[in-house]
């Protein structure tokens, strides 16, 4: 079967840019990954945003001359992107693309999202809370896995230290733990800086056709890409319904179904692992990332943030980038970001964030739908 | 004399959230659909949920989310009923300190603001059984 090489990344840096237009952020991400392929030919290209309105992907290949091949917008939700890289990867192993391109962007409006997924009626009543339902999945993770407060504020702590070294991230400040808990509280446990900041920026990367993996290539392989919707029955799965079972216990998470489909798809299981890039829309979520990915037994999230295990210079380090908490979440965009810090990963080009002799990557987004992407990288 | 209006209709009556059973699989959910949620039957029965239920997780919303025209900060949460059903509601506690796990809950229909021709709009809400 074909394998599916990573050959170009591109970033615009996630941020807040008065100025500019989401189109002119698309161009200069795609400018760069492009050139950084060697300005390939694509037959096709593949656009993931939320927010951005209709043909989006087109505004972006009008501004550089670049249209006549099949442009695919693509909105899932946080994973719009994955959606996105799954769509192009697919194409390519079936043959039917040498070249795609895959970009995602996003100028999101400031504060907390407001979203055409929530009825009227809904938004009338309260209940289109959005940080209030990451803080009751932060309270019953606080129950199940023993995290305290002061190890969701270690979450920050950590991942705002790792993004000072990231030039494309928003805050690039470390933080103490009691500055996080001395925050204010938007819906107890979750403090404003346990929340990510909903942003704007664009990432793309370009895939190309390769022999199958052999192991010894010094490029970085796509080794799989899936997206997983929510089975019914959790009362607090992202597709944020309005009721659930009690007897929830046996239905995965949609980020589980995503990984075990991406591990399987891949041959590698969590141990192979040597950084992961993961979706902290808040610090509670980064922490169930790692159960429902299976990086660590559930219920010992707790454990693993509290003896440093996901931190860089650690066993498992998580969110090199300084993760969503330090990037911000350009919802369009932000997979894509994941896999292009993850490719400079695998290339050993991170400079002080680098993960020494990292070889295989995880990337892994999970929002609004519910949608979760997990992406396996390899080199 | 102003009206009291729900906030949306099929959800509940003054006296209970009206939910479904599904007779296939037997389970329940909310609010009332024509297809079941977990199997897709459509045989469906329309039902009174219990009343009462246990408090299972909470938090309090303190800055109006979108759209919402009512008072903050307000409680929110979700309780377990006797159907074997975990629903998200409004909370009509904001003070934590006076919630807990497995807390006894009661359905209260509760106002959640005022339209300017003087309208009340009422939606679900729990409320801790002793302040009932």
């Amino acid at each position: 079967m074909t394998g599916v090489a990573i050959v170009g990344i591109g970033m615009h840096p996630f941020g807040r840019f008065e100025d500019k237009t989401v189109t002119e952020m698309g161009v200069e991400a795609v400018r760069a990954a492009l050139g950084d392929a060697g300005d390939p030919e694509f037959q096709a290209a593949f656009c993931g945003t939320a927010y951005s309105g209709v043909a989006a992907g087109h505004k972006v290949l009008g501004a550089l001359g670049r249209t006549g091949t099949p442009i695919v917008d693509v909105e899932a939700g946080c994973a719009s992107g994955g959606a996105a890289l799954m769509l192009a990867a697919g194409a390519i192993r079936a043959g039917q693309y040498d070249c795609a391109l895959v970009f995602g962007i996003e100028k999101m409006p400031k504060g907390i999202i407001r979203s055409s997924f929530f009825e009227p009626w809904r938004e009338e009543a309260g209940l289109a809370a959005t940080p209030a339902y990451f803080a009751l999945r932060a309270q019953r993770l606080m129950r199940e896995s023993g995290v305290t407060k002061d190890l969701l504020a270690q979450v920050v702590v950590k991942n705002r230290r790792q993004g000072v070294h990231n030039p494309d991230a928003m805050f690039r400040a470390e933080v103490t733990a009691d500055e996080v808990l001395a925050s204010r509280l938007v819906c107890e446990p979750l403090h404003l800086w346990m929340l990510c900041s909903p942003n704007e920026g664009a990432a793309a990367v370009v895939l190309r056709a390769a022999p199958a993996r052999d192991g010894g290539g010094p490029g970085v392989t796509l080794v799989a890409a899936t997206l997983r919707s929510h089975l019914p029955g959790s009362a607090l799965h992202e597709g944020t319904p309005l009721s659930g079972l009690a007897d929830d216990a046996d239905i995965p998470a949609p980020t589980t179904l995503a990984a075990t489909a991406a591990y399987e798809e891949a041959g590698l299981g969590p141990a192979d692992l040597d950084v992961v890039e993961c979706q902290d829309t808040d610090a509670a979520r980064e922490l169930l990332s790692y159960e429902e990915l299976g990086l660590c037994p559930q219920g010992e999230s707790g454990e693993w943030i509290a003896e440093g295990v996901t931190a860089l210079g650690g066993r498992l380090p998580v969110n090199p980038s300084g993760g969503l908490l330090s990037k911000g979440e350009p919802l369009g965009a932000s997979a894509l970001g994941q896999v292009v810090e993850l490719t400079r990963q695998l290339r050993g080009g991170a400079g002080p964030r680098q993960v020494d002799g990292a070889r295989t990557a995880l990337g892994h987004t999970v929002g609004r739908g519910a949608n979760a992407s997990v992406v396996l990288l390899q080199r | 004399m102003p009206g009291v209006r729900p906030v949306h209709e099929g959800l509940f009556t003054p006296e209970h959230l009206i939910g479904g059973r599904c007779d296939a699989c037997r389970r329940h959910h909310f609010p009332a659909a024509t297809t079941c949620p977990y199997c897709g039957s459509t045989a469906v029965t329309e039902v009174a949920l219990s009343d009462t239920g246990t408090l299972w997780a909470w938090t309090a919303v303190t800055a109006p989310p979108p759209g919402y025209r009512g008072e903050v900060p307000f409680g929110f949460g979700v309780v377990e009923l006797p159907e074997g059903l975990r629903v998200i509601t409004r909370l009509g506690e904001s003070d934590l300190s006076r919630l807990s796990f497995g807390q006894a809950m009661k359905l209260d229909i509760a106002p959640l603001h005022e339209e300017d021709d003087g309208t009340a709009v009422v939606t679900y809400s729990f409320v801790p059984l002793e302040c009932a």
